[in-house]
């Protein structure tokens, strides 16, 4: 069963090159990257030539339905692949090259420069461990402190993060707290060390509404105390826009649009993008039938010709079925990777 | 905890009792009285002898009664004597407490040491040589029957090799000290470990690859953690969970295997003793015998539990 | 309780509540030994072919009212009236009955089909259960279902995890759909999917209650989800109803502070980063020991010393005409 081919995509890119989008030096910058897993179908090319950056106490938002390798590129990101995926590119976390660390010096940025919060907060925590210690966890890993020093300073941690009667709740376990201090704890743990980037993968999917208005404000207030830049991941393009300085949009593996956020909700390009727009509740009015984008995204390795988007694409033309549309720029700061953007 | 586990002692405690009168009862249904065996090995006693006999031996009186009794003594401790050693109760029974005491614990230690590491060991090497040589070892020790890998490890290290003795407890006019007696564990602690390691590897390998694909991990080494804390601080303990709870409930079936291998290397240990004494109609030692089983199987019920609840702290705090 | 309409109500609860009692620790634990109280009076009635929305966050009770109502749970009290009769006093035949006519769609799409059975089993296990037509007729209904929801006929050849969440979820309601209901309680269907394939399935029951004149309680936390197919909508906080109003009023001028505070929770759309102060605090309260008076004072932005004695009764609104029923002290 033919998969792509990194080789025809390097080609289109070579003949667009000239209105190949340039990345501003920044905090992190993310160039071509491509991660394909060796399964027993064959070699699956899960995220596709992915390029993008983010500024220093700026946050990205990252959409795209399930499977379509946000949360694949992110986990890349912090060398938590595993071993049967092969990536591919390169990203530049302040110059250094992270791709090319060894597992010692992966093990330093981790959760010391880098950090990463999950979507369910119940599994992701241990369940025999308790929160302050798996705060003190941290600390002890890249700053040496342990013993009472590292306690307090995890529990100041809890205390920054918003949850009451810090000290009592550093002894308790993960099930004995509501999810939304589950994912309050687990923030805190993420930003014991003070870490430069914080990458967020649907971290506020699992919560019910009013906690997650909650969690994105503990996020934006965090962010301006410590400065961190986010990766913020979501499905949910609404709660991406209350976060987000630029954003992403991601399909089958590839980014279809990149935009500051403004502009990506006035003059989106990508059928897909406006697509996800049109689908926002609408709490104004009511219509009959809601807008969607028919149809599901295709799966990982299903054999297709040209555009990935093609068959749920309303402005589909005989073009978008035979090649790749590269991600071209059609503004300042805005790239788009439609043959039919100005349609 | 604390509440938690003085209820569980009281309930073990009420099980112990509504179990001695149930052994009791059952006893005492077993054809052969005591009396008729008397009779029979001395064939001039009378009519009234044989009533005299009864009434001197309260074996006239109701089993409620005699229940009741033997409750009372058994209370201060004093198990009566047994019929067939013809000394009390406690003189016969600790010395093969004692000797089964060794032999199992013994093999339980050795057991879980050697199911947890190689467990462990064949989870972080999954798929590989390692792993699937553990495997086979595995299933080797749980497929031979403890009798059958008995008689070959007699055959091997004791006739063919000459390294270990055959059977006994101790070598008779020798010095009886640790080294000596340490001899001859060395092949009963061989087959019943062989016996129960193979089973708990595959169990802990079980466990411990489960627990590695649980989101947490992926949490830890996000934070920085390197594999061998990954490994002993976060998945271990939640590895043991269901691995210890098991351990602690075979302590029982560790009995069991305990008398075929006592048996075969002829040492005097509790599993011989209650058979024989059932099968003597031996009365009080068989009572006792049988109540230090139920015992036994009770405390590792309760350890089990409390193990479960000191590991995972879902259970003991809810 | 509430109905005025001169059309007899589908389903009329009233009173209802729901408790489960709770295993103590131990035998020493000292006290009564505790007690859920998951549902606590709660009253309301859906009309033929009204959708009735149950909003309210994990704890709230939804789920367990929902459950109650397909009679899933035993130890209830109050009534529940399913076309006048009143579900604890009926024979086992009518019982039956009324199990065809109230159907149930799950929450998790991956946990509530059986992986075991193909998709036309699936479908078609409920038409079997209630006799429902022979084999023949039974594989027709399925083939009939599953592109009435939208799926390929050959879909039924194959098994739940070769399709994706909507899917699956397209499934569930075609299995719903088998025995013809006339109520589908919807517990959370939405919340297992992605933003953009949720509105293709509420498109669908939107299309399919046209279709049939059904009605849904539609059970979620996220009220913009409920937004399109709520005719009224009951807002829950824990095991209480704290309002209950027709659509438009109750997002256009919710009464109780808790609706105000799930509808602020609702991301508004291009207008850059959430602004703060507009998110309530705090968690809600366990359950099992649920706050003094108005459950919802810890967290109140008006509360007062009356909240935290007396537990406020659901009563109509000055507001939305008579129609909007609001459990506060200060809702004027």
């Amino acid at each position: 069963m033919p998969t792509w081919s990194s080789g025809e995509f390097a080609e289109i890119a070579d003949m667009t090159s000239q209105a190949k989008p340039s990345l501003k030096p920044g905090l992190l910058a993310v160039e071509d990257l491509s991660i394909a897993f060796k399964t027993e179908k064959g070699t699956l090319l899960a995220v596709d030539q992915v390029s993008y950056q983010i500024e220093a106490g700026k946050t990205l938002g990252m959409v795209g339905e399930s499977g379509c390798g946000k949360s694949t590129t992110a986990l890349a990101l912090m060398g938590l692949l595993p071993s049967s995926a092969s990536v591919s590119g390169q990203a530049h976390f302040f110059g250094e090259q992270l791709f090319a660390q060894t597992q010692a010096q992966w093990r330093r940025v981790r959760g010391n420069r880098m950090a990463m919060i999950f979507q369910e907060p119940m599994t992701a925590l241990n369940p025999v461990i308790q929160i302050g210690e798996q705060i003190s966890e941290t600390l002890f890993l890249h700053q040496g402190l342990t013993g009472k020093v590292a306690m307090d300073r995890a529990i100041e941690m809890l205390d920054e993060v918003g949850i009451a009667s810090a000290r009592t709740r550093a002894a308790a376990y993960p099930h004995q707290l509501s999810g939304g201090m589950r994912q309050r704890a687990m923030i805190a743990m993420a930003l014991a060390c003070r870490p430069q980037l914080l990458i967020a993968d649907e971290p506020t999917t699992a919560l019910d509404v009013t906690i997650q208005a909650q969690i994105v404000e503990l996020m934006l207030e965090l962010q301006d105390r410590i400065g961190m830049s986010i990766q913020f991941i979501s499905h949910n393009l609404g709660v991406v826009s209350e976060l987000a300085d630029n954003i992403v949009v991601m399909y089958a593996g590839r980014i279809v649009e990149r935009a500051p956020a403004a502009l990506l909700f006035s003059q989106a390009r990508h059928p897909y993008s406006v697509g996800l727009i049109q689908t926002l509740p609408n709490l104004k009015h009511r219509q009959a039938q809601l807008p969607v984008i028919p149809g599901g995204m295709p799966h990982l390795g299903s054999a297709l010709q040209g555009c990935r988007f093609a068959d749920r694409c309303q402005r589909v033309v005989t073009q978008c079925r035979e090649q790749v549309p590269a991600l071209i720029s059609i503004g300042p700061e805005h790239d788009v990777a439609c043959f039919r953007a100005d349609a | 905890m604390l509440s938690f586990i003085a209820s569980r002692l009281l309930q073990s405690a009420i099980v112990l009792l509504v179990m001695s009168f149930v052994i009791y009862t059952l006893i005492g249904l077993m054809p052969g009285d005591p009396i008729d065996i008397m009779v029979n090995s001395n064939p001039g006693y009378t009519a009234q002898d044989v009533a005299r006999l009864r009434a001197q031996y309260g074996l006239d009186q109701p089993l409620l009664t005699r229940y009741w009794s033997w409750l009372q003594s058994a209370a201060v401790l004093d198990f009566g004597y047994s019929r067939t050693y013809s000394q009390p109760v406690w003189v016969i029974l600790v010395p093969a407490l004692i000797q089964t005491g060794k032999l199992v614990g013994l093999s339980f230690v050795v057991f879980t040491a050697l199911a947890m590491t190689m467990g462990i060991t064949a989870a972080l090497t999954k798929d590989s040589i390692l792993d699937r040589g553990i495997n086979l070892l595995a299933f080797a020790g749980i497929s031979l029957p403890v009798f059958f890998l008995a008689l070959l490890l007699i055959y091997l290290f004791a006739v063919r090799w000459g390294y270990l003795p055959a059977s006994g407890m101790f070598t008779i006019g020798g010095s009886g000290d640790l080294i000596d007696t340490a001899k001859y564990f060395v092949l009963p602690v061989l087959t019943l470990t062989a016996a129960f390691a193979g089973r708990f590897t595959r169990f802990t390998r079980a466990s411990m690859i489960e627990v590695l694909r649980m989101d947490y991990i992926r949490t830890a080494r996000a934070k920085g953690a390197g594999p061998l804390r990954v490994v002993f601080k976060h998945a271990l303990r939640n590895a043991m969970i269901p691995v210890v709870t098991v351990l602690a409930l075979s302590f029982g079936g560790l009995l069991g295997g305990a008398l075929i291998t006592e048996t075969m290397f002829a040492q005097r240990g509790m599993g011989k003793l209650i058979f024989d004494a059932v099968m003597g109609n031996d009365f009080n030692l068989a009572l006792m015998g049988l109540l230090f089983a139920t015992t036994a199987t009770l405390l590792s019920n309760l350890m089990a539990d409390i193990a479960y609840a000191w590991l995972d702290p879902r259970i003991s705090l809810s | 309780m509430m109905c005025i309409s001169s059309t007899p109500p589908l389903l009329q609860v009233d009173h209802l509540a729901v408790h489960f009692p709770m295993a103590r620790a131990s035998w020493f634990q000292r006290g009564p030994s505790p007690v859920l109280q998951a549902v606590a009076d709660v009253s309301f009635h859906i009309l033929p072919g009204e959708t009735l929305a149950l909003v309210g966050e994990s704890g709230c009770g939804k789920t367990t009212l929902g459950r109650a109502l397909v009679g899933l749970h035993a130890s209830i009290q109050g009534s529940i009236r399913f076309k006048g009769q009143d579900l604890a006093t009926m024979s086992p035949t009518q019982r039956q009955q009324t199990r065809r006519s109230v159907q149930m769609i799950f929450q998790d799409p991956y946990e509530s089909l059986n992986p075991r059975l193909p998709v036309s089993d699936v479908i078609t296990e409920p038409l079997l259960i209630h006799g429902l037509g022979g084999g023949a007729e039974r594989a027709d209904r399925a083939r009939d279902l599953i592109a009435q929801v939208g799926l390929p006929v050959d879909a039924l050849n194959r098994y739940p995890h070769q399709f994706s969440g909507g899917q699956r979820q397209r499934i569930a309601i075609a299995r719903a759909l088998g025995p013809e209901p006339e109520l589908i309680v919807a517990d959370e269907p939405l919340s297992a999917l992605d933003v953009s394939i949720q509105s293709q399935i509420l498109n669908l029951m939107s299309q399919l209650r046209e279709e049939r004149g059904l009605s849904y309680l539609f059970i979620s936390h996220d009220l913009s989800a409920v937004h399109h197919l709520a005719d009224r909508v009951a807002v829950m906080y824990l095991g209480h109803l704290v309002e209950l109003a027709p659509r438009s009023e109750l997002f256009d001028n919710p009464g109780h502070p808790y609706t105000r505070a799930l509808i602020d929770a609702i991301p508004q759309i291009g207008q850059g980063r959430r602004s703060r102060g507009r998110t309530i605090q705090g968690d809600l309260p366990s359950p099992l020991n649920p706050p003094t008076g108005c459950a919802f004072h810890p967290r109140c932005p008006k509360v007062q010393a009356i909240c935290k004695t007396q537990a406020p009764l659901l009563q109509p609104a000055a507001q939305g005409g008579g129609q909007q029923w609001v459990a506060c002290h200060f809702k004027d």
